[in-house]
């Protein structure tokens, strides 16, 4: 009899997760800059780190393709989801240090969900995250020039959590942990795209790490999915 | 037993140690403003080598701030077991001269010895003897100091509490490498100038003037000593304040002057501190500027006014009541002048974004500033430190060793 009902409720559980599928749709949008950025700054590279490049190397707080699109905001549905996070991609993300620079600058990762971080450089680096929340570990880590990966795991989420390299002080960018794999960073035209949303109401929200202030929108994604523009100000 | 004469040679000794100590210091600061505490990220290994052994060619970035402050606080510690064992050698005799020695020596092998593995990682591996040695040496730094005090300045136990805050020091060092620890950091960096005054101190206390038994009598004014307390004191509440905000490292929090945000008192809202960080142009990996960071600033700022306004007082009661010759007078106006150019580097810092050097500068010059304030302190004190009869009068050098 038990037996029975399990396996009664087991189907119920995969009708209703197949439902979902089904109808599962991707929320677009478009990030848009409101002000002028300021100029980006020259970083104090050392002369190791310059040769990797012909011409210097600048901060990144506000990648724009000159029409109002901001790229590297990281945009992630907050609230709405009901029920268990599906599981994290078993593919890792990758985080890599190519030209004294930590590529990319903003990172999206599920709690859980393997990062790997790659040193493509003829350099040393250490990598080391500066978690805030509670439970996820902070470590530091010497990486050998085109030595193998680093693996990190995030127990907890966090927006946004700091990955930097104490060699090259210069050398930061933010990873972003959420509970699911509802997330995604704009690109530089400031476009996004959250894939494989289940239908529902959702609060989605874009956070740019140098604005600092988050802005939300309610939508409702549908068969075909839903469009969330955001326009963020500088102050 | 008698008082051991003036020894130029270890006066030279002292005054080597003390200018290592201020490389050291000066080193210590470019690491944290250059940002490279953690370059080296094991302790007391550097990248699994003995310290001493890695290899030159790993010398790079942040790693070369790093490693070369590990080395030269090494050698710090080494000259100043030196110096404890010289000075301990020369006020002591038989039995106690050697319990002396050994102490200093099982503490220097303590020291050197790797134990069982490196340190990188919270709570992870930190060979046992240092977390003995943690805990000991606070407890051996104020029995010392104790002893110090309760024998008149003998010069041994000061040289004694030496050794162990430089061992403390180290640890502390070390400690704030393998626990990522800011708080630490902020106790590395005040212990890093009290250590350095203690050296001064020392360098005072072994100089020919301090033993010349017919030196000028100084001034012994109330007035002026507690005044030279006083502003002594206060700076190193602000050498104190000054480490909490470094070792935030958030950079500026504050970086116009002298306004600040534009206005007398800084907005401290979260709109606005949330507009400070948009604002600012970090070029190097900053944790977020706080509202508590703003007023730490501010108070920094409020503490500078009131240890020019200190200092400048006893200056100038030094020059009022202080005979021509006096080398209080001098003195005195040496720090005068620190600290004003203590003041013009904290601004330069301030209206220039914090540049290393800048920055390193402020923290050197804040040492000096302390070390010259312990000086005169010592000075109208000379008297008494030397004397163990209530009235102040000096007593025969060979009556001050016996009785220790």
């Amino acid at each position: 009899m038990n037996m029975k009902m399990t396996n009664c409720f087991l189907m119920a559980a995969s009708l209703v997760a197949a439902t979902q599928i089904t109808t599962a749709a991707d929320v677009t949008g478009k990030i848009t800059l409101k002000g002028t950025p300021p100029e980006e700054k020259v970083l104090p590279i050392d002369p190791l780190c310059g040769k990797l490049h012909t011409s210097s190397l600048k901060t990144r707080f506000y990648v724009t393709d000159g029409k109002g699109g901001l790229g590297d905001v990281f945009i992630h549905i907050k609230s709405g989801l009901a029920g268990a996070a599906p599981a994290p991609s078993a593919t890792p993300a990758v985080l890599d240090q190519v030209g004294c620079e930590y590529t990319p600058y903003i990172l999206g990762v599920q709690v859980n969900q393997k990062m790997k971080v790659l040193n493509s450089d003829p350099l040393l680096h250490n990598v080391h995250p500066t978690p805030t929340a509670e439970g996820n570990k902070e470590f530091n880590k010497a990486q050998l020039p085109k030595g193998p990966p680093i693996e990190a795991v995030w127990s907890q989420a966090e927006i946004l959590l700091r990955f930097k390299c104490d060699v090259h002080p210069w050398m930061f960018a933010y990873v972003g942990v959420v509970e699911h794999p509802y997330f995604a960073v704009s690109s530089k035209d400031g476009s996004f795209a959250i894939k494989n949303v289940p239908a529902g109401m959702y609060v989605i929200e874009a956070l740019h790490r140098k604005t600092g202030k988050p802005v939300t929108k309610e939508v409702t994604v549908g068969a075909n999915g839903a469009v969330a523009d955001f326009t963020i100000e500088l102050q | 037993m008698k008082r051991p004469q003036h020894s130029p040679w270890l006066y030279r000794f002292a005054i080597a140690t003390a200018l290592t100590t201020l490389v050291l210091l000066g080193i210590g600061g470019l690491v944290t403003s250059k940002g490279a505490g953690m370059a080296v990220p094991d302790w007391p290994t550097s990248y699994g080598y003995n310290m001493f052994w890695l290899p030159f060619s790993w010398w790079k970035g942040g790693i070369f701030y790093e490693h070369s402050h590990r080395l030269i606080a090494a050698f710090v510690g080494l000259l100043t077991s030196i110096l404890a064992a010289w000075i301990w050698g020369r006020e002591t005799t038989g039995r106690v001269r050697w319990v002396g020695w050994a102490t200093i020596l099982i503490l220097v092998m303590m020291l050197g010895h790797r134990g069982s593995g490196n340190a990188s990682g919270v709570g992870v591996d930190v060979p046992f003897h240092f977390k003995l040695l943690a805990g000991l040496m606070p407890i051996l730094l104020i029995f010392s100091v104790v002893q110090c005090i309760r024998t008149r300045g003998a010069l041994r136990w000061l040289a004694m509490a030496a050794v162990f805050a430089v061992i403390f020091q180290g640890i502390l060092g070390g400690f704030r490498v393998a626990l990522y620890k800011d708080q630490i950091g902020i106790a590395h960096a005040a212990l890093a100038q009290l250590f350095f005054t203690l050296i001064c101190s020392i360098v005072l206390l072994v100089g020919r003037w301090w033993n010349e038994a017919n030196a000028e009598p100084l001034a012994k004014e109330p007035c002026l000593r507690h005044w030279f307390l006083a502003a002594t004191v206060l700076i190193f509440a602000q050498l104190a304040l000054g480490a909490a905000m470094r070792h935030q490292h958030a950079g500026l929090a504050i970086w116009d002057f002298p306004l600040a945000h534009g206005q007398l008192w800084p907005d401290t809202s979260p709109d606005a501190v949330l507009r400070y960080n948009q604002q600012r142009e970090e070029l190097v990996a900053l944790n977020q500027i706080t509202a508590g960071q703003v007023r730490l600033q501010m108070l920094h700022r409020i503490g500078a006014l009131l240890v020019t306004i200190a200092v400048t007082v006893s200056a100038w009661l030094t020059l009022k009541r202080v005979g021509q010759g006096n080398p209080l007078r001098k003195t005195a106006l040496a720090w005068l002048a620190l600290i004003g150019i203590q003041v013009a580097l904290g601004v330069s810092t301030v209206l220039m974004n914090k540049p290393a050097d800048i920055a390193t500068a402020h923290v050197v010059f804040g040492a000096f500033s302390l070390a010259t304030g312990v000086a005169l302190v010592l000075m109208t004190w000379r008297s008494e430190i030397l004397s163990f009869t209530p009235d102040g009068s000096v007593l025969p050098s060979s009556d001050i060793a016996v009785a220790n």
